[in-house]
C-alpha cells in the first residue's frame, strides 16, 4: 500500500514533445540575427507577423457593438447559422445535397475537434456497433495529429496508405490505388481535401476520379480533412472540387472543416463537421448521436469565432471582402513559391525545383534529407521539419535570399 | 489511448449486412434516447401557451428574464477588440498562462502552499464539461497505474445528468452514487452519505460539489467537510471537486472555493473543474479550467505532458476570447472591485427571490418545509416535489422544472412569482 504522502500519479511517464512545437521552442531560444522559422503552420505577412484579416476586424467590431446579441449558451450542435453557412461554403451554394436536406453540421473546436467528433461517431456507429477494429487509413505522410485523434477515439487499427513518392517528388498514385484495392471493405480513409499537409501535393481531378471509383467499389468510407479551403489556390470553388465531386458521386461522407487558417482565427477554435447523409431521416439520427457525443466532450461550443465566420459568410458584401482577404494570403504564398524556385534555379542549385511551384498551399516538401535539414538548422539557423517540410508563409522578401542561399549550401555541401 | 486489458468489445471487420452499396451507412444508428432534461426542454419549446414558465435553464436570468453580459465584461470586450498587441496566434494547448495562473489562484488562494511548492497544474479548457472530461481522461489513463485503475467514480444523488456520460466517454464505465439530497430533511443527509463513502473501494474517485450544488443548491457546511475529508483520507479516496459557479453562492470567490483550499491545505491530491461562465456572464465563451493539485512536484511535468497529449487529440487548444476577459478583470484591482459589485447584485437578487418565494408559500399555507430555500445559496434549489407533482406543474400549469423537482431561482421574477408560488401550492395540495 502506497504511503499517504505518495502521489497516485508517481508512475506517470513524461510524454515526448511534439516535434513542430519543439522546433518553434528551439527557434525562440536561438539568438542568431538571421534566424528563420519555417516550421509552424500559421500565416505570416511579409513582415513575418500574424495577420488579422481586415474583414475579421470589421466583423469583430460589429459583434462587440451589437446590443441584441444573445448571451446564452450556444446549442450543443453549435450556432445554427454558422453550421449551415460552413457546410454551404464547402459544398457550394447550389449543392443538390443541401437542397435535398441531407446535409448537416456540428460546430466543433477547430479542425481537431471536428475530426474527433467524427471519429468518435464512427467508432460507435459505423460498420456495426462499437466496432473499434475497423481499419482507419491515413496518408503516408500526414498531419501527425491524425493518428492521435483516431487512436484516442478508440480505433485500434490505424494504417498508412501510400501517398508521397520521394523519388519522383510527387503523388504515388499507383501505390495509393493499390492500397485502396487491398483495404478491407468498409475501411475508413482520411483524405486531404486540398493542400495536403505536409507534402503540398494534391491529386489532379483525373486522379481524384480514379480514387473515387475504387472507393465506391470497395465500399470505403470517405472522411475529408479540409483545413485550407480558399487558402490553397485562392479560389473557394477550386479548393472544394474534390469534396463536391465525391458528393455528386453519391458518397455519404464527413468533412472536418477548419476556419483557423482561411479566417486567421487560430485562437478562437472555429471548426465544423459537415455530415452528408443518404437522406434526411438518416441525417437526423446521425445528428442526434453527434449531440450525445458533444455533450460529454465540451457540451456547448464557444460562440465568438462562429459568430465572426457566420456573419461574414452570410453577408454578400462581407463574403466578397473575405474572399479578397483569402486571395491576398494565397497570392503571397504563390509569390514566395515562384521566387524561391527562381532563386534556386539562378543559384544553380543541383536538382529540380519544379515541385516548389507545383505543390500547393502552406507547405512544401522540399526533398531535403534529414542531414541537410540538420545543416540548415544548426549551421544556418533556418528551422524546418526533419521531413524537409517548410511553411511558405515563413518566407518574406527580406529573408528569401538567405533561405535560398542556405538551401543551396545544404544541398551542395551535405549528402 | 487505453490500458492493457481495458479494450472495448472487438468484433470482426465487416459488419454492415448490406452488400448492395446503395443502402445508407448508418442504418444501425439509433435515435439517441432523450435525457429527461432534454425532454422537458423540448416540451417547453413545443408549448405554445403564452403563460409557460421555464425554471430549468442553466444560466443566470436577469429580472427581464434573459441571460445578460456584465457591464464590465462589455466594456472590456470593447477594449480588447481594439488592442493591437493581441495576435491571432495558436495558443498553447494548455491555454493562456496568465489565465491559468489567475484561475488557479482564485481556487486555491494566492499563497497556497501547493502553489508555492509547485505542485499545481492548471489547464484552460473550453468550458466546464471539457474540464471534467479532461480530468476524467487523466484519471482513466494515468491515475493509480500500478493497480490498473478504471473506476469506480462516485457521483452525488442527484447530480448533473451529463456527469456519468462524461466519465463513461472517457472510458470509466463504473459509476456509482452516494446519498446526498434527502427530500424529507430538505437537505443533505450526512449520515447516509458517509455510509456510502465508507463502503467505497480504496482509490475510488468521489465527485463533490464545492459550492452551489447543482441541481439541489444544498452545500456541505465547513464542519461537514471536516468529517468528509477525514473519511477521504482514511479510505484513501480521490476528491474531484466541482466549482461551476464560483462567487455566485456567497458573493465571494474565496468563500465559495473554501472546500478546495481546505482539501489542498490537508495535503490531498485533487482535481477541480472550474467555470467562469456564470460569474462573468460569459456563457457563450466556454471559459473553463481544470485544476490538478499533486502530492509531489516531481510528478508535475509528467502529468502536464500527458494532459497536453490528451488535449491535443480532443480540441487541440482552447479558445482565447473569454479567457482574456477573465484574466483582465482578475489582474486589475479596479476591475475586480467593479466586478464584485455586479456579482453582489446577482447574489443578492437570488437571495431576495428565495426569501420572497418562501414567504409566499408560507402565506398560501403550502404544506411542507421551506426554510431550506433561504438557508441555501446560489442559483439552484430543490423544491422537494415528487415526479407526479413535477409533471402536474408542466402539464397543467406550464411550469417547467428540472426532473428532480429542482429549479433555477433566477428565472423567477416579479411577473411570474405569484403564478409559480400558486402552482407549487396547487401541486402539493391537489389530489393527483
Amino acid at each position: 500500500m502506497a504511503p499517504f504522502s505518495m502521489s497516485l500519479f508517481s508512475d506517470v511517464p513524461q510524454a515526448p514533445p511534439v516535434a513542430v512545437f519543439k522546433l518553434t521552442a528551439d527557434f525562440r531560444e536561438d539568438t542568431h540575427p538571421q534566424k528563420v522559422n519555417l516550421g509552424v503552420g500559421a500565416y505570416r505577412t511579409d513582415d513575418c507577423q500574424p495577420w488579422v484579416l481586415p474583414v475579421v476586424k470589421k466583423v469583430e467590431r460589429l459583434i462587440v457593438e451589437d446590443e441584441s446579441l444573445n448571451h446564452e449558451y450556444l446549442p450543443i450542435l453549435g450556432l445554427p447559422e454558422f453550421r449551415s453557412a460552413a457546410s454551404k461554403v464547402a459544398l457550394g451554394d447550389d449543392s443538390p445535397a443541401i437542397k435535398e436536406n441531407r446535409v448537416g453540421g456540428v460546430q466543433a473546436l477547430g479542425g481537431t475537434g471536428a475530426l474527433r467528433i467524427g471519429a468518435e461517431f464512427l467508432r460507435r456507429w459505423y460498420n456495426g456497433v462499437n466496432n473499434a477494429a475497423t481499419p482507419v487509413y491515413v496518408s503516408a505522410p500526414t498531419w501527425e495529429n491524425h493518428n492521435g485523434v483516431f487512436a484516442d477515439a478508440g480505433f485500434k487499427d490505424i494504417r498508412p496508405y501510400h501517398y508521397w513518392d520521394a523519388a519522383q517528388r510527387g503523388l504515388d498514385l499507383t501505390g495509393f490505388l493499390d492500397d485502396l484495392e487491398k483495404a478491407p471493405e468498409y475501411s475508413i480513409f482520411v483524405l486531404h481535401a486540398c493542400a495536403h499537409n505536409p507534402t503540398g501535393t494534391d491529386p489532379t481531378q483525373e486522379e481524384w476520379k480514379q480514387i473515387a471509383e475504387v472507393m465506391k467499389r470497395r465500399k470505403l468510407y470517405v472522411f475529408f480533412d479540409s483545413a485550407y479551403q480558399g487558402f490553397a489556390s485562392g479560389s473557394l470553388e477550386k479548393d472544394a472540387w474534390a469534396i463536391r465531386f465525391f458528393v455528386s458521386e453519391g458518397f455519404e461522407l464527413f468533412i472536418a472543416q477548419s476556419f483557423s487558417k482561411n479566417f486567421g482565427l487560430y485562437n478562437e477554435r472555429v471548426g465544423n463537421l459537415t455530415v452528408v447523409s443518404k437522406d434526411n431521416e438518416n441525417l437526423t439520427r446521425v445528428l442526434s448521436q453527434m449531440e450525445k457525443i458533444v455533450r460529454t466532450t465540451w457540451s456547448n461550443p464557444p460562440s465568438q469565432g462562429a459568430r465572426i465566420v457566420s456573419k461574414t459568410l452570410n453577408s454578400p458584401e462581407l463574403f466578397e471582402e473575405w474572399k479578397g482577404n483569402v486571395k491576398t494570403m494565397a497570392d503571397r504564398v504563390l509569390l514566395m513559391r515562384d521566387q524561391l524556385k527562381a532563386k534556386l534555379q539562378a543559384l544553380g542549385t543541383p536538382g529540380t525545383w519544379d515541385h516548389i511551384t507545383q505543390q500547393i498551399g502552406m507547405f512544401s516538401f522540399t526533398g531535403l534529407t534529414p542531414k541537410q535539414v540538420e545543416y540548415m538548422i544548426k549551421e544556418k539557423h533556418v528551422y524546418l521539419m526533419a521531413s524537409g517540410r517548410i511553411n511558405m508563409c515563413g518566407l518574406t522578401s527580406k529573408n528569401i535570399d538567405y533561405v535560398a542561399q542556405s538551401i543551396h549550401e545544404a544541398v551542395t555541401k551535405v549528402q | 489511448m487505453s490500458r492493457p486489458g481495458s479494450s472495448p468489445d472487438e468484433k470482426g471487420v465487416s459488419q454492415n449486412g448490406d452488400p448492395g452499396g446503395q443502402c445508407p451507412l448508418f442504418t444501425n444508428t439509433l435515435n439517441a434516447p432523450v435525457s429527461p432534461e432534454t425532454r422537458l426542454l423540448s416540451a417547453f419549446a413545443r408549448d405554445t401557451q403564452a403563460r409557460k414558465v421555464d425554471l430549468a435553464g442553466r444560466e443566470y436570468y436577469s429580472e427581464e428574464g434573459k441571460p445578460f453580459e456584465l457591464r464590465l465584461v462589455g466594456k472590456i470586450k470593447q477594449q480588447l477588440s481594439t488592442d493591437p498587441t493581441l495576435h491571432p496566434e495558436y495558443p498553447s494547448s494548455l491555454g493562456l498562462r496568465e489565465f491559468t495562473r489567475k484561475a488557479t489562484e482564485v481556487a486555491l488562494g494566492k499563497h497556497s502552499r501547493a502553489i508555492v511548492e509547485n505542485q499545481v497544474l492548471g489547464v484552460q479548457t473550453p468550458g466546464f464539461t471539457a474540464a471534467v472530461r479532461l480530468g476524467a481522461e487523466l484519471l482513466r489513463c494515468w491515475y493509480d497505474l500500478s493497480a490498473d485503475w478504471c473506476g469506480p467514480v462516485y457521483l452525488s444523488s442527484p447530480c448533473d445528468d451529463s456527469l456519468a456520460g462524461i466519465f463513461q466517454a472517457a472510458g470509466i464505465q463504473e459509476i456509482r452514487e452516494y446519498y446526498y439530497w434527502d427530500d424529507k430533511q430538505r437537505g443533505i443527509c450526512l449520515e447516509r452519505l458517509l455510509e456510502d463513502l465508507e463502503s467505497a473501494p480504496e482509490h475510488s474517485v468521489v465527485v463533490l460539489s464545492a459550492s452551489a450544488h447543482y441541481p439541489t443548491g444544498a452545500d456541505l457546511s465547513q464542519s461537514q467537510w471536516a468529517v468528509i475529508t477525514r473519511l477521504i483520507t482514511s479510505r484513501r479516496l480521490f476528491p474531484f471537486l466541482l466549482l461551476p459557479t464560483q462567487a455566485l453562492c456567497c458573493g465571494d470567490m474565496e468563500r465559495d472555493a473554501w472546500p478546495v483550499q481546505h482539501c489542498a491545505s490537508l495535503g490531498m491530491e485533487l482535481l477541480c473543474a472550474q467555470s467562469f461562465s456564470h460569474c462573468f456572464g460569459l456563457y457563450g465563451e466556454a471559459v473553463g479550467h481544470l485544476l490538478c493539485v499533486l502530492k509531489q512536484n516531481s510528478v508535475l511535468l509528467p502529468v502536464q505532458s500527458q494532459a497536453d497529449k490528451i488535449v491535443r487529440s480532443l480540441w487541440a487548444r482552447p479558445s482565447v476570447g473569454g479567457a482574456h476577459v477573465v484574466t483582465t478583470v482578475l489582474s486589475n484591482s479596479a476591475h475586480l472591485v467593479e466586478w464584485q459589485g455586479e456579482v453582489k447584485h446577482i447574489v443578492e437578487r437570488c437571495m431576495l427571490i428565495r426569501a420572497i418565494l418562501r414567504e409566499k408559500l408560507r402565506l398560501l399555507g403550502t404544506p411542507g418545509r421551506w426554510d431550506h430555500l433561504t438557508q441555501q445559496g446560489g442559483l439552484f434549489c430543490c423544491i422537494g416535489l415528487n415526479g407526479e407533482q413535477v409533471e402536474f406543474l408542466s402539464n397543467r400549469r406550464r411550469v417547467y422544472l428540472l426532473p428532480g423537482g429542482c429549479l433555477n431561482v433566477s428565472a423567477i421574477n416579479c411577473r411570474n412569482l405569484d403564478y409559480i408560488a400558486e402552482s407549487i401550492h396547487l401541486a402539493l395540495t391537489s389530489s393527483l
